[in-house]
């Protein structure tokens, strides 16, 4: 199969690039769309938090919520002819989203200010596990209803586990609804009747534990969202449908190291088991061995170059503690294309500077787009 | 102690680190990985640790909490009757109730960490507390979330015994005499940038600051080759595509890697506040107990 992401690409107007933290999937993103760019598409990036200096070097120090657009300028200095291509930024805002989710749903604005007014709607709105991944979700399939790119890239959270992400809608879903509650919250229950000795015993316990203000607050915020709730719900069920919509791809990112390769190919099968696409996985700072002569060889051809003996020793140990690295991730890479299957296995090797310009993206692409 | 990072950084491996390193100078130890995925069961080459305190080496200990089964387990212990216990723990209602509360499991989960240091235990069958309890907490965000439950518990609830639990837990929490956080941070621009906003989080904290210990720059290369940069440019010249040339190639590389990391360090010693210490990058294709107590000594 074509290793270049501009193919695996060609039809997809949706590409969610997953992966655990620390794996360089920001990079990655903002990488492909860089290059998808250049190669003429029209391209948005939806991103959390990018690091500092590549934002600034690509004049977008004031990312948020609304897409903002890198400047064409920057693409022809570095040689670069875009064409007709456009890559836009946008970093989620996600107590922000919520709010106007809030806002578009309600059903008028006292229930609206009712909700937003809320202690514990301040909570979760922040908070809440899983209500960053939606609404990272929530603004991708607002931009992608707005239909002005012909590519829109994810970039996922960082959450305790990558796949939090692909339930996100149906958690978020079952919390507002919060259906089996209101049928016992009622404002004046506390006080007025109960409905049954079950019942009351769970909630004088509960409220034992937690004090009985917290379960106020509950109770009138699930009241406050219960206007809401079908509007939202199916909101969220158009969202949830986008993954699996025509068009839309899966990229896994992960690192060479043992934890990395496992994680990414639990990711894989989960994605098998909810039926997800995946367009390739991306395997990043892998570190390259060289073809070496044998130890004794290479300290022989050092000193005859004129090192020391003890500097070529260090030589030695420094290229041998770095092949040995190469070894294992090759291993790693090995195992991992066994498991994934059809999907196209990019290598990405380590880079000697972390990436901070466009010039550095366009860079990066030569591994991710291939040769043509 | 709190362990806490950037994703990918090695927090884990420090927080292993750490607890070999207090088990070394004689004190009981434990370590707590948080809704984590066990990672302490194969740096020690062991079966899954779960959620009984188990001893993994000499003077240190490990547990593995999972929030969304502690409500259970505090049920249990809190209440009078185990037949009501186990009577409100299947009630669906209370499953929704116990889900829709915000950090209801996260507080439940830092109850239990905190009995780990009362004296005496409250558990049943444990009869002393640790000397050092560290936490290897989730990656920043997360992580300062789970740092800030009783507060943001003991505001939402504001009465009952869980508030009253979730006011005693933060007073140790703010306590800067028992309670520290250690950031984990590699010397490379993104996971500098997040500790540094990190420790500004902490320490300004509303209501009251954490303690910010130590940041540990974790994965630094050797710099076994400083100062022969000249020198190996001269010699991949002489040597070209010969038998040393890939040798130079990654030992050039090698001193690019180092000195950038040197620069990101430097930064990050001069944003933050609490002392930096440096860890080596380790070669071994996996981390175990071997390259654990070397980065113990390292922490000494």
């Amino acid at each position: 199969m074509s290793r270049s992401i501009e193919r695996i690409l060609a039809d997809t107007s949706i590409c969610i690039v997953v992966g655990s933290g620390g794996v360089g999937k920001t990079t990655t993103s903002a990488a492909i769309a860089a290059g998808m760019a250049v190669r003429g598409h029209r391209v948005a990036v939806l991103t959390i938090d990018p690091a500092k200096r590549l934002a600034d070097s690509l004049g977008l120090d004031d990312l948020d919520n609304a897409e903002v657009q890198v400047d064409p300028a920057l693409f022809t200095a570095t040689g670069a002819d875009p064409g007709e291509g456009e890559l836009w930024a946008s970093m989620l805002d996600a107590k922000a989203t919520f709010d106007e989710l809030i806002e578009r749903h309600a059903p008028d604005e006292e229930s609206r200010d009712r909700i937003l007014g809320n202690r514990i709607y301040g909570q979760i709105s922040g908070a809440l596990a899983g209500s960053q991944e939606y609404m990272a979700m929530e603004k991708l399939y607002e931009i992608h209803e707005r239909g002005d790119y012909d590519l829109l890239i994810l970039d996922t959270p960082p959450s305790r586990n990558a796949l939090d992400f692909l339930d996100a809608p149906k958690r978020i879903v079952q919390f507002v609804d919060g259906r089996s509650l209101r049928m016992f919250i009622k404002p004046a229950g506390f006080a007025g009747r109960i409905a049954s000795r079950g019942t009351s015993i769970v909630f004088s316990t509960l409220g034992r534990l937690t004090g009985v203000d917290l379960l106020r607050d509950l109770s009138e915020f699930f009241t406050a969202m219960s206007g809401l709730v079908d509007g939202f719900r199916e909101r969220a069920e158009r969202v949830q449908g986008l993954l699996s919509a025509e068009g839309t791809e899966f990229l896994i990112v992960c690192g060479p190291a043992g934890e990395p390769i496992e994680e990414a190919g639990y990711l894989r099968e989960k994605l098998e088991d909810l039926d997800l696409p995946l367009g390739a996985v991306v395997v990043n700072r892998i570190h390259e061995g060289g073809e070496g002569a044998s130890r004794a060889e290479t300290t022989k051809a050092l000193i005859g170059a004129g090192a020391s003996k003890d500097l070529a020793g260090r030589i030695v140990t420094s290229f041998a503690d770095r092949n040995a690295l190469a070894e294992r991730d090759e291993e790693n890479i090995d195992r991992l294309s066994g498991e994934i299957g059809d999907a196209p296995l990019i290598r990405v090797p380590e880079q000697s500077d972390e990436v901070h310009d466009l010039a550095g993206l366009l860079g990066l692409g030569s591994h991710l787009f291939g040769e043509e | 102690m709190f362990v806490t990072g950037k994703g990918g950084v090695g927090k884990t491996t420090v927080a292993y680190a750490l607890g070999l390193a207090a088990a070394r100078s004689g004190k009981r130890a434990i370590v707590c990985e948080i809704a984590s995925q066990e990672r302490g069961a194969s740096l020690f080459e062991r079966a899954p640790i779960g959620d009984e305190e188990t001893r993994i080496a000499k003077g240190l200990w490990a547990l593995s909490v999972d929030p969304a089964k502690m409500v259970r387990e505090y049920l249990h212990t809190h209440m009078p009757v185990r037949a009501m216990a186990e009577l409100l723990h299947r009630s669906r209602l209370f499953t929704y109730l116990a889900a829709a509360t915000p950090g209801l499991a996260e507080m439940v989960t830092m109850g239990k960490v905190w009995e780990l240091t009362t004296n005496p235990r409250k558990s049943p069958g444990k009869s002393r507390a640790y000397d050092v309890v560290i936490i290897d907490a989730p990656a920043t965000g997360h992580g300062v979330a789970l740092l800030k439950t009783p507060r943001t518990f003991r505001e939402i609830a504001r009465a009952g015994p869980l508030a009253n639990q979730a006011g005693r837990i933060e007073k140790t929490l703010i306590d800067h005499e028992t309670t520290g956080v250690v950031i984990v941070a590699r010397p490379e621009e993104m996971a500098v940038n997040e500790s540094i906003g990190l420790e500004e989080t902490l320490l300004d904290a509303p209501g009251g600051g954490f303690a910010v210990d130590r940041i540990y720059a974790n994965g630094l290369f050797p710099d076994r080759l400083a100062g022969e940069e000249a020198k190996i440019r001269q010699l991949a010249e002489v040597t070209g595509d010969g038998p040393a040339g890939a040798a130079l190639a990654a030992a050039m590389a090698e001193i690019a890697r180092r000195g950038a990391q040197e620069a990101q360090l430097e930064r990050l010693r001069a944003a933050v506040a609490a002392p930096v210490s440096e860890l080596p990058y380790l070669f071994a294709p996996r981390i175990h107990r071997k390259q654990l107590d070397a980065l113990a000594g390292e922490i000494e």
